[in-house]
């Protein structure tokens, strides 16, 4: 193939469908590298540390889709302090200098300033699509320059992002020229939104197929702008209360009536049961619904409306929904591939309605889960037995039993031959999260049956280091390990240091870890950036005594091609 | 026909029972199922709430459950557990404090076989309070408008005029609609 010409290289390229594929192609020989990294359209940067900004823009040039992940999954449970890092404005500022051809970009967990979103408004003449995920450090100033800028913008997607409110100003800043919208989603912005402009921006996006609105939108301007979107295909509602003149849901319900392409809804905010059935005529041609902003809705409410919903696949509800409503769901969705039950109750030994029967139900009435996250407050071994055997096809698995350590509810026996059933029987497993009481017993299993998993998260489990070696010994395709509150020390995190290197991240909290463990570690891997982050003043009394056997709170270690990143608040310490 | 008295043994005394100072029972909307006896505090943690789990839910299939919970657990507070997103639980809170705890109270129509419940909280004055009695007692009375822009409960037969009264917590019968509706 050394002899074809390079636009027939680049060509068979652009038939390989994954990020992986291309990355595997590129190191072959330097001719596939330099065809493959020059027709290199998209890009995704797992760890915003793992490689510069500069570096990434500068190998590929033509770069239009860039995705980048910022803190580590465990900081949407406020477990890495405020400041630790993840900024947007390099990636932003090293693109605006060197793929002016930027499209797209996708954030998550990042910090991302109001001034970092003007200069993407301003640097990229073709920009189309923003999507930021659990972002935090921008404001509705932020989103306007976005709006006014970015003349052939399609997408605005805003997901759960903690943005600050400035007025509702940015949704009148779209010029009357931008009429290429096929997305936007503002559900995370708290503030009120000018109800007018909502309209007019709606009237003048023919080509809109989702649109998630925030709490501040009434029915009343729902239904108006229902009206105008035949086409739909995802909403989610603004407020839902029973605060309503009676002609808005009338409106609403014609509006509804012809959106027959309406597949996916959510929202619900402070939806009172009296307005659910006006969603009924919807119910038979959803596939997607998430429910779990709606504490306000009991079992029989959300019963009442899943039953009508044949054709769903996905599914977030909250454990309001009980087991026998979660019996209702397994009669009556057969086609149910993800179910999220969330909980209601923050506290740690929180009351749920939810337990291992609703689980078992789920899996029995619905073969095809492939994807779970489920919050319970109790569950048993024979329960993930059996919900192993009905749905063999799990792809991804989380499972949080909301009391830490928590047995077998009948037996009151660990859950490990559970969890074990679940790893042998769903070989596709990618993810997983665990929880319960747990001993080295689970890990062994996990290590020896799991050999497709990509991400482990464990918390307030496992014995010794063993638990952690046989997961890094065994897991042959582990991306991502996440450890709390578990008794892993020094003998674990050494024990196969070389398999950091295969993976892109490590983090370890309030387990046995010592400095001195974590010095040996960088030490002996150069290739890894080793941050420790004390909750105490930490930084000073570490340098006091070096070879300290203090233990280290938390741990985060990544593999890296950008050395120790510069931008690290003083609380972190790079090994 | 229509006699404005307080009380009369003719014209029903209509809504008695509307007692502000209700029973123990105050439902918070957040927490649905099982009735629950406590109310929905997202930051402080106060000792007292107890969670005994009153198994008024007709449907005792929760009643393992509420025996398994009626001991009172630990309010214990672990960083990041449940491993929730901020966002999700921020939201949440949101909604609990929009929607105010419910108010339900006891009324009582002469005549009527069955007693029904009111939530005092779901309406914005006494105007949607009758229009909500209307709702519930429909066969026995409707809301006529008078000359003077004022809506009275009347019997839906014979036209007599229902009046709404109450009991406070003196004990006194008070005609309803002299208080603020606050």
């Amino acid at each position: 193939m050394i002899y074809f010409p390079e636009e027939v290289v680049e060509h068979i390229f652009s038939f390989l469908p994954s990020h992986s594929d291309r990355n595997t192609v590129s190191l072959v020989c330097k001719v596939w590298y330099e065809i493959e990294r020059l027709s290199r359209r998209a890009v995704f940067v797992g760890n915003c540390y793992a490689v510069r900004p500069e570096r990434v823009v500068r190998r590929f040039p033509k770069l239009c889709v860039l995705t980048v992940k910022g803190k580590p999954h465990f900081a949407d449970f406020n477990l890495v302090p405020p400041d630790w890092g993840g900024y947007a404005a390099p990636w932003i500022e090293a693109a605006a200098r060197g793929c002016v051809g930027l499209e797209e970009l996708r954030m998550k967990r990042m910090v991302v300033s109001d001034e970092s979103l003007e200069l993407l408004a301003r640097s990229f003449p073709r920009f189309k699509a923003l999507v930021l995920i659990s972002c935090e450090g921008f404001s509705t100033e932020g989103l306007a320059d976005i709006a006014s800028h970015c003349k052939l913008l399609r997408e605005l997607d805003l997901q759960e992002n903690d943005v600050e409110d400035r007025g509702p100003r940015w949704l009148s800043c779209f010029p009357d020229s931008c009429t290429s919208l096929v997305s936007l989603n503002f559900a995370c912005i708290k503030g009120e939104v000018d109800s007018a402009s909502l309209e007019r921006l709606v009237a003048k996006s023919p080509n809109l197929r989702s649109l998630r609105l925030n709490r501040a939108v009434t029915v009343d301007t729902l239904s108006k702008i229902l009206m105008r979107t035949p086409n739909l295909e995802d909403l989610g509602t603004g407020n839902f209360t029973n605060e309503f003149q009676t002609e808005s849901y009338l409106r609403l319900t014609n509006a509804l009536e012809k959106c027959k392409m309406l597949k996916s809804l959510s929202g619900f905010w402070d939806a009172s049961p009296v307005c659910v059935p006006f969603i009924y005529p919807l119910c038979h041609q959803l596939t997607g619904l998430n429910l779990s902003y709606t504490p306000t809705l009991d079992y029989s409410d959300l019963t009442r409306m899943i039953s009508r919903c044949v054709k769903l696949q996905r599914l977030w509800v909250l454990d309001c929904i009980s087991d026998k409503g979660l019996q209702v769901v397994a009669s009556s969705c057969k086609d149910l591939q993800e179910l999220r039950v969330f909980p209601s109750d923050f506290y740690v030994a929180g009351y749920s309605a939810v337990t291992e029967e609703g689980l078992v139900a789920i899996s029995s009435g619905c073969p095809k889960l492939s994807s779970l996250l489920y919050f319970c407050h109790q569950m048993t071994n024979d329960a993930l037995i059996t919900i192993a055997k009905n749905c063999p096809n799990f792809i991804r698995f989380r499972l949080c039993i909301l009391e830490p350590r928590k047995p077998d509810a009948m037996t009151n026996q660990p859950l490990d031959e559970g969890f074990g059933a679940i790893v042998r029987e769903c070989k596709g497993l990618r993810r997983l999260s665990i929880s319960g009481l747990l001993t080295d017993k689970v890990f062994m299993y996990i290590g020896k049956y799991a050999k497709h998993l990509e991400m482990l998260s464990i918390a307030f489990a496992g014995d010794s280091d063993d638990g952690m070696m046989h997961v890094l010994n065994g897991c042959k395709n582990l991306r991502k390990l996440e450890i709390r509150d578990s008794p892993f020390g020094d003998g674990a995190l050494l024990g196969n240091v070389a398999k950091y290197e295969t993976m892109r991240s490590l983090w370890m909290s309030s387990c046995n870890v010592t400095l001195k463990g974590c010095e040996i570690l960088a030490s002996k891997m150069p290739m890894l950036n080793v941050e420790i982050m004390n909750e105490l003043d930490g930084s000073s009394e570490m340098e006091e005594n070096p070879g300290d056997f203090s233990k280290v709170e938390k741990l985060y270690v990544y593999r890296t091609t950008a050395g120790t990143r510069g931008d690290a608040p003083n609380f972190v310490k790079i090994l | 026909m229509s006699v404005e008295t307080e009380r009369s043994s003719t014209e029903s005394s209509a809504a008695s029972g509307l007692d502000f100072e209700d029973t123990a029972l105050t439902l918070t909307l957040r927490l649905p199922g099982p009735v629950v006896s406590s109310s929905f505090s997202s930051s402080s943690s106060s000792p007292d709430l107890d969670r005994k789990r009153a198994s008024s839910d007709p449907d005792a299939d929760n009643s393992p459950l509420a025996a398994a919970a009626a001991p009172p657990a630990p309010k214990a507070r672990v960083v990041g557990w449940p491993p929730v997103r901020s966002y999700r639980k921020n939201a949440l809170a949101d909604v609990a404090g929009s929607s105010k705890a419910a108010k339900f109270v006891k009324v009582a129509v002469d005549g009527a076989p069955y007693l029904r419940k009111v939530d005092l909280e779901a309406h914005a004055g006494y105007d949607q309070l009758l229009r909500a009695l209307q709702d519930k007692f429909f066969a026995h009375f409707t809301i006529r408008k008078f000359g003077d822009d004022e809506r009275k409960l009347v019997d839906a037969v014979n036209g007599t005029e229902y009046v709404p009264t109450y009991e406070d917590k003196d004990g006194d019968w008070m005609l309803v609609g002299d208080v603020p509706w606050k």
